[in-house]
């Protein structure tokens, strides 16, 4: 019965996927730091946040003020959707590189 | 090599949690720990192959496999341990009278072992494919051999005492109430865990937020903070939820607790002794 209705939800969910006419951001990170580190996005709007890595290492991208969690293998892009977020600054740091990978997007 | 250990410390954490509630919710199940080994094995080999395709799974579903492929993981072990205490329900309280007047081990039905196989293995694998990764990145970034050999170590024996410590401490329960504590524990650890699963589903985009941050209470306890990661694994503590992850969380609660209320009603009296046999011995 659980299943059911999750597989249910999932496919009402499906659309939304397909309406994805929303703004995109691009993060960069090389030599395990975040460029730039400090990413203008609007507030109020949901958007899609492209995380390339161009390091020949793993990372992690990851905020725990707009939460969210997610490995960026190296020379991939990672596509991570965030908000809509009330104005405002929001840190986010590379897990596995913690003393060199921290930034900030600030919502307004 | 602190950073190593700290890293490998919050991973571990996790999945100790995880295994310190499942074992135990399945006191007096025989043979559990060979059960437990044998999933936290699974999970490591799991682990490293995850890791080994961790690009081909980043890259399925338009970049967003990584969040479906968590989001599967969490969602399995909520299904199992479902399954698990709407099993128990019906029959705990058989196992708790079998354990005073026996005072031993009992067998319990299949569903205390799968369990402990299936929710060991994915808490092992999701976690431990994180820290293969990452010490991947360190080893290939040159990171001295010494550190990897001193931090893993450090992190790993951490994050496993913080699970025994948890472990002793719930042995300290009164056996009468016992059952229902682990119980509730388990419908709070599943609840977290879907909570957990929508939020990948939401950062794909396949799930809406219905609001973004419903409160924030970073303030008080961080999700980045070590007890708010530990209470985030315990009941599903988030200290900025998106809406969606609430009507999960509670969904997944109402459905727990309605199942054991009613599965023992539906489960007919002639047919639950048989369950849970005697020991051999």
């Amino acid at each position: 019965m659980k299943s059911l209705s999750l597989t249910l939800l999932l496919s009402a969910a499906l659309p939304c996927v397909a309406a994805a006419a929303v703004p995109e951001y691009t993060l960069v990170i090389r030599n395990h730091a975040y460029q730039p580190a400090t990413l203008q996005v609007p507030a109020n709007t949901k958007f899609k946040l492209l995380v390339r890595n161009e390091d020949a290492t793993p990372s992690e991208f990851e905020s725990n003020d707009f939460n969210r969690e997610q490995i960026v293998l190296p020379g991939t892009t990672a596509t991570v959707f965030v908000g809509p977020l009330d104005e405002g600054r929001y840190t986010f740091f590379d897990d596995f590189h913690r003393a060199t990978g921290n930034g900030a997007l600030i919502a307004r | 090599m602190l950073g190593i250990a700290l890293l490998v410390f919050r991973e571990v954490l996790e999945a100790a949690l995880i295994i310190t509630i499942v074992a135990a919710a399945t006191r007096g199940v025989s043979r559990r720990w060979a059960w437990i080994a044998g999933g936290t094995a699974l999970g490591v080999a799991g682990a490293v192959i995850v890791a080994g395709f961790a690009g081909v799974i980043e890259e399925a579903l338009n970049g967003t496999g990584q969040e479906l492929f968590n989001a599967s993981v969490l969602l399995a072990a909520v299904l199992m341990i479902g399954w698990h205490v709407v099993w128990m329900s019906s029959h705990g309280r058989e196992l708790a009278q079998q354990m005073q007047t026996l005072g031993h081990a009992v067998k319990a039905g299949s569903s205390a072992l799968t369990m402990l196989l299936v929710v060991v293995a994915l808490a092992v694998l999701r976690e431990g494919s994180e820290i293969v990764l990452f010490l991947y990145g360190m080893a290939a970034a040159g990171a001295g051999i010494g550190d990897l050999l001193s931090g893993v170590p450090l992190g790993l024996v951490g994050g496993v005492a913080v699970g025994c410590a948890l472990y002793f401490g719930l042995l300290r329960i009164p056996l009468r109430h016992f059952f229902s504590a682990t119980n509730g524990m388990l419908v709070l650890l599943a609840a977290g865990l879907a909570s957990t699963a929508t939020r990948f589903l939401v950062q794909a985009d396949w799930l809406p937020a219905l609001g973004t941050q419903l409160w924030n209470s970073s303030a008080l306890l961080s999700n980045g903070s070590v007890p708010g990661q530990a209470l985030h694994i315990l009941i599903g503590y988030d200290a900025r939820p998106s809406g969606i992850q609430i009507v999960f969380y509670l969904v997944t609660v109402l459905l727990l607790v309605a199942g054991m209320r009613l599965a023992p009603r539906l489960v007919t009296r002639h047919a639950s002794p048989p369950a849970v046999a005697s020991a051999s011995s």
